[in-house]
């Protein structure tokens, strides 16, 4: 653990800083909004925090190899770069499509010296570059750790993603508190969980802090082309774990539709569907045209150009602070953004 | 005595391990699927493993997943793994069901178990279930008296091998490596230790799967297991329709041959 903090400080660069944005929030119904910028991490967003951990333990345990799959490319470019860092032979798995649209993230992978093996199977996207994964895992377990990237997954996956994450919430709640108060709501987007998840942790007894996961909803749920897990999925198990799936009545995984790669994934982490079932979250599903409207405004109102995969909870900011009697007050609505 | 327990006892008496065939159903169509395990009945299997097809089959090899993937294209259904498995058991042969879980829950456990027993079948291999998180499909198949099925490998623990064990009813379907489905130039030592300690823990009956596609392959793990599975060099046959055309109607004019033979030339 004290090597994780000491990176966390000395190479991630944390704590990461909370910027208020309010020429964006005027568009928000004029509510307090601030982000938590995980996007000034090292190597560009939240998965560098579960990275390092992971890498240590793949130390510890004495591998040398590490696996993992990767979306947007986020994940495998933390991978490849703590790979980089401790000195370990580092492969990701990344669906063909998403090597495509998520060119430039291959080439820094690549210059971190990891190898990245395009995924041709299925629907060409993270799901199946998981498939890909779990297949090298088990066959060179012997040598190899499954770095895995978001909060789903067998267990201890969850749970140790999380537990990784969490750094998120319990800096932005202290932070928060410094400015003035706890927030009115906290909001992420979720495609697998991890950066909703750590967002999310420190505040679950803070029983008036509203939890807002948003969710992918592609051309949105109504045309099927979505990746909105939990408002349009039902129970099932997917990649080792118990969750809520986009599935066929047989339980044939369904593909999922999302303008960003990050959040394109036909499952979610199973303490959101748990989140979800108890009332202690929400989740809201957004359009690809409502996230890249969002997108526009913050890049254009703020200079800050978010992910578009964070541009889901930027649109779900707009939506909330838009409700009727939801107008911010001094505590305002916190975003945690991620690159 | 299930008929699974009693079909591999019969071949232990004869000196033999019983053969267990696994195909896809539907690959490349239901009908030639349908047909292509009869095909395993008349030349010997014992036991054929029906395999609905599932989207995301990570524990396959490439020539599993496409035979999966062709399925689902033409739009299989997991009913037509539960004709196939009365096709199966009408042949002669024992039928057993292996799946990926989500296929069972979604249809639920108490009726997939209801179908299969339906249909003529007698247990399920469920390749992505560990016994410690299916208690209800234990349940439902003790109460249907369905075999359950579950997997050991080289990876597993003492302590996992027993509760694999003691979960299992049939066999327990011992992984000769660790990896997915697919051929492999040689079985590996890793084998006959899996078989070992599966037993150590208490497993009466164990099968090897995994990279076993030749005869001389099926042979030797014969030397030490009760019951020899081959998957993916079948369905490459299959696949490969002038190896198909070839065996098909030799094995139906041929007479009925049993199981795999241990070679006597091999020691035990």
């Amino acid at each position: 653990m004290k090597s994780l903090v000491r990176l966390a400080r000395d190479y991630t660069g944390r704590p990461s800083i909370i910027t208020e944005v309010p020429r964006f929030a005027r568009h928000a119904g004029g509510a307090r909004v601030f982000l938590k910028r995980e996007d000034l991490n090292h190597s560009g967003s939240h998965k560098i925090n579960n990275v390092l951990g992971q890498a240590l333990l793949t130390k510890r345990i004495g591998k040398k190899r590490v696996i993992a799959e990767t979306g947007a490319g986020q994940h495998g470019v933390a991978t490849a770069t703590a790979a980089a860092l401790m000195d370990l032979d580092c492969v990701i798995y990344m669906g063909e499509e998403d090597t495509e649209r998520q060119a430039l993230n291959v080439a820094r992978m690549r210059l971190l010296g990891a190898e990245v093996i395009p995924v041709a199977t299925g629907t060409r996207t993270l799901r199946d570059a998981i498939n890909e994964a779990f297949r090298d895992w088990v066959a060179n377990v012997d040598t190899t750790n499954y770095v895995f990237g978001t909060a789903a997954g067998p267990h201890p996956f969850p749970a140790m993603v999380r537990d990784f994450q969490r750094v998120i919430s319990v800096e932005s709640r202290e932070q928060m508190l410094a400015l003035g108060g706890l927030p009115d709501a906290v909001l992420a987007c979720v495609g697998g969980g991890s950066n909703a998840i750590g967002s999310f942790d420190a505040y679950l007894d803070d029983a008036d802090v509203r939890l807002i996961g948003c969710e992918a909803a592609g051309d949105g749920v109504e045309t099927g082309r979505h990746a909105a897990t939990l408002t349009g999925g039902r129970p099932g198990i997917l990649h080792g774990s118990m969750s809520y799936i986009l599935q066929d009545e047989e339980g044939q995984t369904q593909p999922s539709h999302s303008i960003s790669a990050g959040l394109d994934y036909p499952g979610v982490g199973p303490e959101h569907t748990w989140l979800a079932s108890i009332g202690r979250a929400e989740y809201w599903p957004v359009t690809d045209a409502e996230a890249m409207e969002a997108f526009r405004l913050l890049t254009r109102t703020e200079g800050i150009l978010p992910a578009i995969e964070s541009s889901h909870a930027l649109a779900g900011a707009i939506r909330l602070g838009r409700e009727p009697g939801s107008r911010g007050d001094a505590a305002g609505h916190a975003v945690w953004p991620r690159r | 005595m299930s008929a699974i327990t009693a079909r591999i006892d019969v071949a232990k008496a004869e000196g033999r391990a019983v053969l267990v065939g696994y195909l896809p159903v539907g690959y490349p169509t239901v009908e030639t699927s349908l047909e292509a395990m009869r095909v395993l009945v008349e030349a010997g299997c014992d036991i054929v493993e029906v395999g609905p097809p599932y989207s995301d089959p990570l524990l396959d090899g490439p020539v599993i997943q496409h035979a999966a993937a062709t399925a689902l294209e033409h739009g299989v259904r997991v009913d037509d793994a539960f004709r196939a498995v009365n096709v199966v058991a009408e042949a002669g042969a024992v039928a057993v069901i292996m799946s990926y879980a989500n296929l069972m829950l979604s249809r639920g456990w108490e009726r997939f178990a209801d179908d299969l027993v339906a249909a003529g079948g007698a247990g399920v291999i469920t390749p992505d279930l560990t016994p410690d998180a299916a208690p209800e499909w234990i349940a439902a198949a003790r109460e249907r008296d369905v075999d359950t099925i579950f997997l050991s490998a080289p990876s597993t623990t003492r302590e996992r091998m027993k509760l694999t064990a003691d979960a299992s009813r049939g066999f327990v379907y011992a992984t000769s490596l660790m990896g997915v489905t697919g051929e492999r130039a040689s079985v590996g030592d890793a084998a006959a230790d899996v078989v070992r300690r599966t037993r150590e823990a208490g497993a009466e009956r164990v099968c090897v799967g995994l990279g076993v596609s030749t005869g001389v392959q099926a042979a030797q793990v014969a030397q030490y297991a009760d019951g020899v599975i081959v998957g993916s060099a079948f369905v490459k046959a299959l696949g490969d329709g002038e190896t198909w055309r070839r065996c098909a109607p030799r094995s139906r004019n041929s007479p009925r041959a049993s199981g795999v033979r241990r070679d006597p030339g091999l020691d035990p």
